[in-house]
Formats: C-alpha cells, sequence, structure tokens
C-alpha cells in the first residue's frame, strides 16, 4: 500500500483553519499544522501580564486545534524575519497598520520552505473568498499563491470550488467533489459544517489575531516610528505596547504606567533598560520612561506618575526616579490633576 | 539518556513552547528535559504541545510565580 499524501495546514487557532484540516484529514491524508509566531499574536498575551485576568480560562487555540484533529502542530518563531514584512508591505497596510496581504504571502512562503524540506506534497489554508476585506478576496488570493510560490500546491478546501484546480485536486490526490465553495463573510456555513464534524467548542471569530488590526495598538506603533524618526522595532518593544497606561507629554519621552499588580511586575522585567518611577509615599504605579530627559521632564513625569498614585488627591506625593545611568533621586511634587493632562498625551 | 534544563522564565507563551519545541529537536528519544517558567498559560500549553507531539509530561509543579514542567522526550 502506498504512502498517504501529506500536507501541511496552517492553523491560526481558528474555525476555519481548524475546518479546513479537517475536509483533508477526512479524504485520507497525512496532515501536520504549521503555527507563526510573528510578536504581534494576540494569543494569551495580555491574560498573562494583567492579574486581573488570571481567572480567565487560558489556552492556545493552535495547540487546542491540533489535539481536535489528532496531528501534530509545529509553532514556528518568525519574529525577525516578520519585521521586513510590517516595516516594508509590498502590498500597504489595511485600516490600521495590518499588512494582512504581505503577512499572508510570507506565512504561506515559510510554509511552502517548510514542505520542501519536510517532503511533504502540499499546503492547507483555511482561507475563504470575501471573509477578509485585503487578504481573502477574489482578486487576493491568486496573489498569495503566486507571490508566495506556492502556486499550485496551495489548496483552500473552504473554497476551493470557487478557484482554479489546485495540483491536490487536478492529481487525484483529493477529491474536488468533496471540498467547499464558500463565500462572503458569513460563518453559517462553517458552524454548519463545524456541527456536522461534531466540534462544538472553537475559538469565536472576532477582531482578528493580530495586534496590528487594533486601532489603538496600532497608533503607539506609529508614534513609537515617529519618536525614535525611523521605522524599526525590537521584540521588547512590542511587548510594551501591550502593556499599560501609553501617555507622551513631549515629543521626547513617553511614560508607560502599569495599570495593575500584574502589569506592574511585569515592567519591573525592563527596569534595568528604562528610566522609571514610583510613588513611595502612596500606593502607586511603576512607571518606565521611554526616551531621554531632563530634570524638568522628570518633574513633569513625577507629576503624572503621582496623579496615577492612592495620592492623587494629596497635597504632596513622594516620587523616586531611578536613571539607566544607576542614579536615583527623590522627588516631592504635586500630583497633576485629572483634567490637566490633555486627551492627545494619551495613546 | 540524558537530563536536560531549559530556563524559559520571564517569556511569555508561546515563546516557552517555542524553545521547548527547538530544544527537544536537538534531543535523542527517552532524554527528559526539566522547563522553568513563570507565565501561567505554559501551564496548559506546553503539556499540549506534548501530547499533540507524542512526547510524555512527567510531572508539572508550580511554586509561587514559578512553574516546573518535566518531560520526557518521546518518538518523532
Amino acid at each position: 500500500m502506498s504512502e498517504p499524501r501529506k500536507a501541511v495546514a496552517l492553523i491560526s487557532g481558528g474555525l476555519d483553519s481548524l475546518l479546513a484540516a479537517k475536509v483533508i484529514q477526512e479524504q485520507g491524508i497525512h496532515v501536520e499544522g504549521i503555527n507563526f509566531y510573528t510578536g504581534f499574536c494576540v494569543e494569551g498575551h495580555t491574560h498573562a501580564i494583567r492579574k486581573k485576568d488570571k481567572a480567565k480560562p487560558k489556552r492556545n487555540n493552535a495547540l487546542w486545534v491540533a489535539e481536535q484533529l489528532g496531528i501534530k502542530l509545529h509553532i514556528i518563531d518568525i519574529i525577525e524575519e516578520y519585521k521586513d514584512v510590517v516595516i516594508n508591505p509590498k502590498h500597504g497596510y489595511g485600516a490600521n497598520l495590518n499588512p494582512c496581504l504581505d503577512c499572508k504571502v510570507f506565512m504561506v512562503q515559510k510554509a511552502r520552505q517548510w514542505i520542501e524540506k519536510k517532503d511533504f506534497d502540499f499546503i492547507i489554508t483555511g482561507e475563504v473568498i470575501g471573509q477578509r476585506p485585503m487578504s481573502q478576496r477574489k482578486d487576493t488570493l491568486p496573489v498569495i499563491s503566486r507571490d508566495s510560490g506556492a502556486n499550485e500546491l496551495l489548496l483552500r478546501p473552504l473554497c476551493a470550488k470557487n478557484l482554479e484546480p489546485s495540483k491536490p485536486e487536478l492529481e487525484g490526490w483529493v477529491d474536488r467533489d468533496r471540498l467547499y465553495g464558500f463565500e462572503g463573510r458569513t460563518r453559517k456555513p462553517q458552524m454548519a459544517l463545524a456541527a456536522s464534524f461534531g466540534f462544538e467548542d472553537y475559538a469565536q471569530p472576532a477582531g482578528g489575531c493580530c495586534f496590528l488590526t487594533d486601532k489603538q495598538y496600532s497608533h503607539k506603533l506609529a508614534d513609537l516610528w515617529k519618536a525614535r524618526g525611523e521605522r524599526r522595532y525590537e521584540l521588547d518593544d512590542i511587548m510594551l505596547l501591550k502593556v499599560g497606561r501609553h501617555i507622551r507629554p513631549r515629543p521626547n519621552f513617553k511614560m508607560i504606567i502599569g495599570r495593575e499588580e500584574g502589569e506592574n511586575r511585569f515592567l519591573q522585567g525592563y527596569r534595568k533598560q528604562y528610566t522609571h518611577m514610583l510613588t513611595i509615599s502612596h500606593k502607586g504605579p511603576l512607571v518606565l520612561i521611554d526616551g531621554e530627559t531632563s530634570q524638568g521632564d522628570l518633574d513633569l513625569a513625577a507629576q503624572i506618575t503621582a496623579r496615577f498614585s492612592q495620592g492623587r488627591h494629596a497635597d504632596k506625593v513622594d516620587v523616586e526616579v531611578h536613571t539607566r545611568d544607576g542614579k536615583s533621586q527623590s522627588l516631592q511634587v504635586q500630583p497633576m490633576a485629572g483634567e490637566a493632562i490633555p486627551g492627545d498625551w494619551y495613546l | 539518556m540524558s537530563r536536560n534544563e531549559l530556563d524559559a522564565r520571564c517569556m511569555l507563551c508561546p515563546m516557552p513552547v517555542i524553545r521547548t519545541q527547538e530544544k527537544v529537536e536537538k534531543l535523542r528519544v527517552g532524554d527528559t528535559l526539566t522547563i522553568l517558567c513563570t507565565d501561567p498559560g505554559a501551564i496548559h500549553d506546553i503539556p499540549a504541545w506534548c501530547r499533540v507531539n507524542g512526547h510524555e509530561v512527567l510531572g508539572v509543579q508550580q511554586k509561587d510565580e514559578e512553574i516546573t514542567i518535566h518531560l520526557r522526550v518521546g518518538e518523532e
């Protein structure tokens, strides 16, 4: 008996990739999953950091999907390579700083390299025509196939009947009649298919799995690039954009203010890399200062820090400042009134 | 059979899983690996990764903020 054909499925953890992999598994194909970590993935991070979220159940949905399917899952770190996708997207951005089309091209390209190395036969994605405004349109799906170099080795089981046949279909590895022709933003066909497979508990489709689709997050990233005078980032930068309250009182510096105990603890890990301050006379947040500051800037930042402490209504609050060169100083400041902080300082 | 350790403290998921995966790729069947981490998500994610990839979880312990997971490398 011949070996079954082998496919790798891009597993995001959502319903579409779960179904796409299941549809192909049902045709006797050996399927393994691949999941890419860009650094912008929403999965789990804020839950891990914020104390108030600690009671919420945590699970990695891609791993959960792999368990439901009984397939292996390979999680790949693409943080460094992905920077070029975010900074120089050939096809531009979506509504925010989300380079969705370039992102999909890049991931399918990585999957193509993976199948070449592992001697797999083709690639599966859960894409559906019309599901997403940028990367899942009738005119952009062929772009992904072409620019990724996957070409006819890329099969989209959920909308294959609306597309030209792929190699797995032409070669008879999979039966095109047992694939689907889903189209549009409605989720009903997917939900019906999930029910037919007995899947009842799956990740609910929401605002996407990437922080770059989030308006406020993109605003903070754009601010970071503007303040630095160049479009670049490190992993720590994009992690910190997910945490705390970000306030830019002056063009030359920004404050990252912990909102609760979990965030304060997370920010503590960055104390050596950043000038930071904390209130001494009253309970309050840990605050990181990103940028070069004068003494006047530190005085202003201390007043704002005091505003977010339990001493916000006190006449004076003691604030301890630790600069990156290892020096420290104590300041006694009057907390800034909440209404005195202009709205456009908040990022 | 070798005993190995991985320090994944202060990493947020899925990085502890990715580092575990990278470490296991270099080990042999039957080798053991002890992973230290602080992200509570790892309590679920590393055992889930072991289950789907055929590795055996020997134990999971949590003391305050620190989590220790022991695994034995399975067949490829």
